[in-house]
């Protein structure tokens, strides 16, 4: 059984078919790569898998859920997690603090305990900050902690939203193009941190990228999507020599990995 | 375990020893002159308002202009309760307090989903709503209530020392809630609802919860205002002072509870000490408050929270243990 499904998932907007007939399938453990050239609508399936749209038809089961229709942050609590093509941190809070908000859905402190400062409220926040600061250890940001998020360079707040992503403890981690605005040596850095996350929090990954570099190099499988048809899926070295997909890309070469 | 009895001491007996004090000091400054009490008591009662209503728009980033709607709610509640029921002075505070909140879900539920100036527009007309409800309330079979006549003759309970009393509590409770895993929820619901969303924060509940807090305090201050004027009247909670409490939080910083405790004596004690002037007031009010936006927009006392650590220069240095992780980056 995948651990994500999704059968004939279709969009309109107004006159327009952003995503139609879409049929994906991600088991446990599988890093997938999803491509495709400007508005292709690959950020709109994300979009539907997250509940911030509602698909005008078709499944999206996730972990035997039917998830369409619940609330974004419903769908966040049964272990879908995202980052976001245009970052969406929470620019003006600390960067700690953005970790923390995301481990509060699942922190066990109720609303008197925090007003009245009853014993489980000291246990939840030490527990939480402590969980928090091993996370952003692991980014290499934890002696950032303190700062604004909005002030950190391009690189670390695509890092940090990475960590913020992984903080709500997911099973499915959805990346919209987490190289963009990357030099090379932070893309490199990229790379082999979305192959240990991997591994280390035995998660199961959806990736938009441009950079093709990174798709090549870190996807087992890609699929094409052009105007929000799906026009091929395979391994990447299927997909780099696809006839259907260099025309979609005509203009736009394909940096070979 | 030795950091929990700190937080102890810093949360509870510092808090309670401190205001405890302060209270003394201006009852002994105040005390032979009805008029600086009156003032005072004043000004607590402000505190509460202007706290509260920046719990929901200081904090957690909606824009309510229905203030005075809910504290209209808590005097009339309240009120009544005392002078009709026969209730306890806290008693009836509380019953107020409850019927503000009541009124603060059912008008955050529908309206919430909106957004800036449409919100800010809705809780204009249920603060307005609210008003006209009272002018009418004898034509609504509430006789009692007299409409636009207003009812005279509340007992005068509401002294300084427990209009301070609770407004160091409303300070105690806006400021713990703030200041965990709650207030920083709400945080998020006001930098960006759909990355609050996609980190799991149910927007919708956080949004409703700060709003039906917010106006649950708003009652209690209307509950002591009422107990102070020793009149329920409509025209005591109309959109003016929504605005009065805007204003305060606005001068203080919006998202500052230190702020909007000093904006609230600040405005009060100006409103008082213009009150000589007459007409001229409204003028100089208005001019004050553009100086504000022009020169210091984000409010006279900006971003700083008071804090015991903002003291800490005073004791001798020694390693401080991190508890709680209470209140870094919370403005
Ligand atoms: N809320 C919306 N309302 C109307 N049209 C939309 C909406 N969201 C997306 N679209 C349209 O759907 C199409 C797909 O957009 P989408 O953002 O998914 O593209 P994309 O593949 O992520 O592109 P990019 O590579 O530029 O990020 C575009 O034509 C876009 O204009
Ligand atoms: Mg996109």
């Amino acid at each position: 059984m995948a651990l994500l499904e999704t059968k004939d998932l279709t969009i309109n907007f107004g006159g327009l078919t952003a995503v139609s007939g879409l049929n994906l399938a991600l088991n446990t453990g599988d890093l997938h790569g999803l491509i495709g050239p400007n508005g292709a609508g690959k950020t709109t399936v994300f979009n539907m898998i997250t509940g911030v749209y509602l698909p005008s038809s078709g499944s999206i089961i996730f972990d035997n859920h039917n998830i369409i229709g619940l609330q974004p942050h419903e769908i966040t609590k049964l272990g879908i997690a995202r980052t976001f093509q245009n970052i969406r941190l929470f620019k003006g809070l600390s960067v700690l603090d953005n970790i923390r908000i995301a481990l509060h859905m699942r922190a066990n402190c109720s609303v008197p305990a925090a007003v009245f400062r009853l014993p489980q409220y000291y246990r939840e926040e030490h527990r939480i900050k402590q969980r928090a600061m091993e996370l952003l250890k692991i980014f290499g940001l934890q002696d950032l902690a303190e700062k604004t998020a909005g002030s950190l360079p391009y690189g670390q707040q695509r890092r940090l939203e990475i960590a913020r992503a992984l903080a709500t403890d997911p099973k499915l981690l959805l990346l919209d193009e987490p190289a963009a605005g990357m030099n090379p040596q932070e893309t490199k850095e990229l790379m082999a941190l979305i192959r240990w996350i991997r591994k280390e929090f035995g998660l199961t990954i959806l990736l938009i990228e441009h950079h093709m570099e990174v798709v090549m190099g870190v996807c087992e499988h890609i699929k094409v999507l052009d105007y929000g048809v799906t026009i091929a899926e395979g391994p990447p070295e299927e997909i780099k020599k696809h006839p259907k997909v260099i025309e979609a890309y005509l203009g736009e070469e394909i940096k070979s990995a | 375990m030795r950091a929990i009895e700190n937080e102890f001491v810093r949360r509870f007996v510092v808090p309670a020893v401190a205001s405890t004090a302060l209270y003394w000091i201006l009852v002994s400054i105040a005390y032979r002159n009805d008029y600086y009490m009156y003032v005072l008591t004043m000004c607590a009662i402000n505190v509460i308002g202007a706290t509260s209503l920046n719990l929901i728009n200081g904090f957690t980033g909606q824009f309510s202009l229905g203030h005075a709607g809910f504290m209209a709610v808590g005097a009339y509640v309240a009120g009544s309760l005392t002078k009709f029921g026969h209730w306890p002075f806290v008693g009836a505070l509380l019953a107020g307090m409850a019927g503000a909140a009541v009124a603060g879900f059912l008008v955050g539920l529908p309206t919430l989903r909106l957004r800036g100036d449409y919100l800010a527009i809705a809780t204009l007309g249920f603060g307005e709503i609210i008003r006209m409800l009272i002018i009418n309330s004898d034509k609504l079979g509430l006789k009692f209530l007299e409409g636009p006549r207003g009812v005279p003759g509340i007992k005068r309970y509401s002294t300084f020392g427990w209009a301070f009393f609770f407004a160091v509590v409303t300070v105690w409770i806006l400021a713990n809630y703030i200041w965990s895993t709650h207030g920083r929820a709400c945080g998020a619901v006001k930098e960006d609802e759909v990355a609050a969303e996609a980190m799991g924060v149910g927007t919708t509940t956080y949004k409703v919860m700060s709003f039906t807090i917010g106006a649950s305090f708003a009652g209690l201050a209307g509950g002591l205002h009422a107990h102070l004027l020793q009149l329920l009247h409509p025209a005591s909670y109309d959109f003016l002072k929504s605005c009065d409490f805007l204003v305060m939080i606005v001068v203080g910083g919006m998202g500052n509870l230190t702020g909007s405790v000093l904006g609230a004596l600040f405005v009060t004690l100006i409103t008082e000490a213009l009150r000589k002037l007459l007409e001229l007031r409204m003028l100089a009010y208005a001019v004050g408050l553009i100086c504000v936006m022009l020169f210091r927009p984000e409010g006279l006392f900006g971003t700083r929270e008071f804090s015991l650590g903002a003291l800490r220069f005073l004791a001798p240095r020694r390693p401080v243990s991190q508890v709680g992780g209470d209140k870094s980056g919370a403005t």
